[in-house]
């Protein structure tokens, strides 16, 4: 199973690099979602998995009855899912407001005339 | 010498004021600095002797027995003599040249900073300090060119000028650090005793030939001449200073210096021989193809710093003499000269030779010095010229091998030394009276006369009584020998070869100068040949230089985030992924991938749909379809969390699906649904580098799996989870307790982007749907989110009160009440969305942020505890503690973020259409203008964070 995780980080990874090298900023910021799954099953593998073992300890034990899952990857994964959420949600706020002020939201194009940013709206 | 250096200092960091304190007599007063030094010196100079020298040292860095040793010998005191008695003068000179210019302080600052510079060069023992001293020169001198910074040709020559010396002063400190090494010590002292042992040294080739390269620059030998000549951009005090008797005799200095430790060898003799004659020559040339004074007085200048070369590159008693002489005789004549110069420019307003003539009535003691001068350059008697070139033609007489080759240059390059000093006396000041305008000419005023006069007369009384010099000619000869040699001085030597060749020259000469006008335009006619010469190749290589470095900025940063990224992931290819491969990191035997594979039937085709599902992503050019893609994928890793035994990850993942793609669709309604264009190779490339980084992460991943899994950590989380932190789910445990400061990192994150998306929604221009105004959603949708948002509002309540026990938490619960808003705002819109609410969701980032770290203080009021302790209280069977406090914090700030980034943007892009524009609404506009942010557009909008 950990081996068939890895195969798949590395399928997600691969999109979304190729996502990143995109011209539209808008793929550019699927690949960076794509990438970020990656990450997440990457620390989630690395962690070790199994199956059916939550780790949440049944009431009236101090400790849990059998093997469980490792609850530290979860952990950190949860928390970056949701900082990952927020990195999202923000870059899609400022590839609005990258085409609300340049009308374009292709990488060349805004690399090529970096002079429209100066006559830019500052609001 | 210590005492001198730092009052020749101080004097140069005083001079701004002394300036302003003196006044008109700026230059008199300025002039009594060097003139104390000089006499200083003179007072030293009795007790120099042959065989005494004086050495003072300093602890410079003590800790690697570095001194700053300086030494005073007959060398080194003819140099300071010279360094400070022309300071004086010149100082004098220029007070008159530059009165009532605005910068004049700042020009005796850089002045007397070169002096010092210069004092230090010649007063030096070690070899590192030397090596400071002449780069201080070099910057003085750059600064001093280009004093008249408006102009672009001084600006241009100045830094024509440093790069060369610069050059040159870089392949000396190599040299220096060669001969420290062959010699043991960077004492030159020192090195003096050790001069054959060096010179059977295998390091003395290299030694040499970069301490050669480094006089060569300073002093304009070919092939690095071309500076001198473009430095006369600096003004003429500059001149007559640095660029007759200073700067650039520093390299002659230094070749004499080095002479007992490097000189006497083949090498030596041919190398500077060479380059000394083809410099008289080129010089000699170029001399009278100009017809502005000072680039004659340059060029001038490039010949005798040649016939100087020449003189050491023999380096015989003789020889040592002649140059000893000679360099006393050019710094005089070529002072005094350039001061002349100087003084025609600034009475007539011109140096072009073409437009002077008859001066000497109006000009009467200028036309004396300069008279004086010229005869000295002419080598004429009585005067000390007459007496160096004597001595020279006799050194260069007594070479074997070189019998008539040498003379015939040195004949040949003097006769047209004597055409240019008829160039430089007798076309301004005698024959008929010619000036640009025809103006009446005044004599220069005093302190413009008095120091070519002085020098003039010097010039005069040397040549009549020669042994005046005796005593210091001969320490400074015995200094360049390394031994006593013994040298008598005279004007007169009797009827010789050396004489003959003296009457040929003249004769030669002034031939030369009654044919002026023609050869001047016969060598003006090839000065094509002069494009190709070396200082083409400087500005090529400058031009080149120019190039190479924008070349390299493009490439580098060539400003286009995909070839960053590109490379970026390129390195992380070939660096990770190919150490791994190189050094067996990971095990690619089929058998060990086989047994990994092994998976329940539904986990495998799961795992196959979800990397489907990406694949699909990258290839669609759809955005629509590609989101939904990226949905699957992002769902589908939900759901391996839930069979890999992580509730709360699935939870998570789940509404922050739901969640991204709200927000998605939200941006795609107002953004362009045009199609990328893209080479297919450049697709190929991208491609092939994807699968390489992924198959990076793949092997690094396979490889981590193959250790040994260390469950320390782990098992004490599941260990101390119920009783250190009263939960019975260790995930929830871990981010609100264990690692609480984490999470509190976490959620500030949150907040402050949220507060950054608002600001960058709110400013500028929106961009509205292209989709026009959304259409009524329909009926059932909106009593369906009715119900269905008390319904989870009441769950996610639910939901964060068990996470602490059961899946669940802050994180979860605050993204199921989000989503129960943003459902709402589906059906209802923005407007009675945000009525709902009643306050801005932003609040709620604070009071969350405030309730994280209020439950975290609990610890630290009541306890002492360290921040984010825990706290508990036994309510019946309840435990109550700060932890589940710490929770509401995470809540609020989750649906506080959630909520401010969703509606924002929903009231830029789907907000009702903009009323018609106002180009430029006034303050007051738009202060009376306070309508909800909705009705008005970003323009005019004041801001209300």
């Amino acid at each position: 199973m950990d081996v068939l995780f890895a195969l798949l980080a590395g399928v997600l990874t691969a999109a979304g690099v190729y996502l990143l090298l995109r011209r539209s900023l808008v793929r550019m910021l699927f690949g960076v979602i794509l990438l970020s799954n990656a990450v997440n099953l990457v620390l989630f593998a690395a962690g070790r998995t199994t199956r059916a073992a939550p780790p949440i300890i049944p009431e009236g034990l101090s400790a849990p009855a059998g093997a469980v899952a490792n609850p530290l990857p979860q952990a950190l994964i949860l928390t970056a899912i949701v900082i990952g959420f927020g990195l999202v949600a923000f870059a899609f706020v400022l590839l609005y407001r990258t085409y609300a002020t340049f009308g374009t939201v292709d990488a060349d194009d805004l690399a090529r005339e970096p002079e429209r940013g100066e006559k830019g709206d500052g609001g | 010498m210590l005492l001198a250096l730092l009052f020749s200092i101080g004097w140069a960091l005083a001079a701004p004021l002394l300036v302003r304190a003196a006044g008109r007599a700026a230059g008199w007063v300025l002039a009594l600095g060097p003139a104390a030094l000089f006499a200083g010196f003179l007072a030293a100079g009795g007790t120099v002797g042959p065989e005494a020298s004086i050495r003072e040292t300093a602890a410079w860095v003590p800790t690697l027995g570095v001194e700053a040793s300086f030494v005073l010998d007959g060398l080194s005191l003819l140099f300071a003599l010279l360094v400070t008695g022309l300071g004086a003068v010149i100082a004098v000179y220029a007070g008159s040249y530059l009165h009532g210019h605005r910068d004049l302080g700042r020009f005796y600052l850089l002045f007397f900073a070169f002096l010092s510079a210069m004092l230090g060069v010649v007063l030096a023992d070690n070899l590192i300090l030397l090596f400071i001293f002449w780069e201080g020169t070099s910057l003085c001198s750059y600064l001093l060119v280009g004093f008249k910074h408006e102009s672009t040709p001084a600006r241009t020559s100045a830094l024509q000028a440093l790069l060369v010396t610069g050059a040159g002063g870089l392949a000396l400190l190599a040299g220096f650090l060669l001969l420290g090494i062959a010699g043991g010590s960077f004492e030159l002292s020192v090195l003096m005793e050790r001069g054959a042992a060096i010179r059977s040294h295998d390091l003395y080739l290299p030694a040499f030939l970069l301490i050669a390269l480094g006089a060569f620059t300073k002093s304009a030998q070919v092939p690095f001449h071309f500076w001198l000549p473009n430095a006369m951009a600096a003004p003429t005090p500059v001149s007559a200073y640095l660029h007759s008797a200073t700067m650039v005799k520093a390299g002659i200095y230094l070749l004499a210096r080095t002479d007992p430790i490097l000189g006497g060898t083949g090498l030596w003799t041919w190398t500077l021989a060479a380059a000394g004659a083809a410099t008289m020559l080129v010089g000699a040339v170029g001399a009278l193809r100009h017809t502005d004074l000072k680039k004659v007085l340059a060029y001038s200048t490039i010949t005798a710093l040649g016939t100087l070369v020449v003189l050491l590159g023999l380096s015989y008693g003789a020889s040592i003499k002649a140059a000893i002489v000679f360099l006393l005789v050019h710094a005089l004549y070529k002072s005094a000269l350039f001061l002349v110069a100087g003084s025609i420019d600034h009475e007539t307003g011109t140096r072009n030779v073409l437009h002077l003539g008859g001066l000497r009535r109006a000009m009467p003691l200028t036309a004396a010095a300069a008279v004086l001068a010229g005869l000295s350059m002419a080598g004429l008697p009585p005067l000390f010229g007459f007496v160096g070139k004597e001595l020279a033609y006799k050194a260069k007489l007594g070479v074997e091998n070189l019998g008539w080759l040498l003379p015939t240059i040195a004949v040949t390059a003097n006769a047209l030394t004597v055409a240019a000093a008829g160039i430089l006396v007798a076309r301004p000041f005698f024959g008929r009276r010619r000036t640009p305008d025809g103006s009446q000419v005044h004599e220069a005023p005093l302190g413009m006369w008095v120091g070519p006069v002085v020098i003039g007369l010097v010039g005069l009384a040397f040549g009549l009584v020669p042994g005046l010099l005796y005593a210091p000619v001969s320490a400074a000869v015995d200094a360049v020998a390394g031994e006593p040699v013994d040298i008598n001085l005279a004007l007169w030597y009797g009827v010789n070869t050396a004489l003959y060749l003296s009457l040929a020259t003249v004769a030669l000469g002034v031939a030369a100068f009654a044919g002026w006008t023609p050869i001047r335009y016969a060598l003006l006619r090839l000065r094509r040949l002069s494009r190709a010469g070396p200082e083409r190749a400087y500005e090529a290589g400058l031009d080149g230089l120019f190039r190479l470095a924008a070349w390299q900025t493009r490439f580098f940063e060539g400003g286009s985030v995909r070839s960053y990224l590109a490379a970026t992931f390129g390195v992380i290819a070939l660096a990770v992924g190919g150490t791994l491969l190189l050094r067996g990191g990971v095990s690619l035997q089929p058998a060990v991938l086989l047994d990994g594979l092994q998976a329940l039937p539904y986990e495998t085709g799961l795992v196959a749909i979800v990397g489907a599902a990406a694949l699909v992503a990258a290839r669609l050019r759809s955005m629509l379809l590609s989101i939904t893609s990226l949905g699957v994928v992002g769902l589908g890793l939900a759901l391996l969390f839930v069979m890999m035994s992580a509730p709360d990850l699935a939870m998570t993942q789940f509404l922050v699906e739901v969640l991204i793609v709200v927000i998605a669709l939200g941006v795609m309604q107002a953004l362009p649904l045009a199609r990328e264009v893209e080479p297919r190779g450049r697709r190929g490339r991208d491609a092939v580098l994807a699968v390489a980084v992924g198959a990076t992460v793949s092997m690094l991943l396979l490889a981590v799996l193959r250790l040994p899994f260390d469950a320390t950590v782990p098992q004490y989380f599941l260990e101390e989870s119920v009783p250190g932190g009263f939960g019975r789910n260790v995930v929830n445990v871990i981010l609100v307790d264990f690692r609480a400061l984490d999470t509190l990192g976490e959620i500030a994150v949150l907040a402050v982007a949220a507060v950054g998306a608002f600001v960058v929604l709110k400013l500028g221009r929106p961009a509205r749907s292209r989709l026009g105004p959304p259409p009524v959603p329909s009926v059932v949708l909106r009593a369906g989110a009715r119900l269905l948002l008390a319904l989870l509002v009441v769950t996610s309540l639910f939901m964060l009160w068990r996470g602490h026990n059961e899946p669940g938490g802050g994180f979860i619960g605050g993204l199921f009440a989000a989503s129960a808003v943003v459902l709402y705002l589906m059906a209802f819109r923005q407007a009675r969305t945000e009525r709902l609410l009643r306050v801005p969701p932003r609040s709620a980032l604070g009071v969350g942020l405030a309730v994280a770290v209020g439950s975290g203080l609990v610890g630290v009021a009541l306890a002492g505890a360290p921040f984010l302790t825990g706290q508990w209280v036994a309510v019946g069977t309840l435990k109550l503690g700060t932890p589940l406090l710490f929770d509401v914090g995470v809540f609020l700030v989750v649906v506080g973020f959630t909520l401010t980034i969703v509606l924002s943007l929903e009231r830029v892009v789907a907000g009702p259409p903009q009323p018609p524009q106002q180009p430029l609404a006034s303050p007051e506009a738009a202060a009376a203008d306070r309508q909800p942010a909705r009705l008005n557009g970003g323009t005019t909008e004041p801001a209300e964070v």
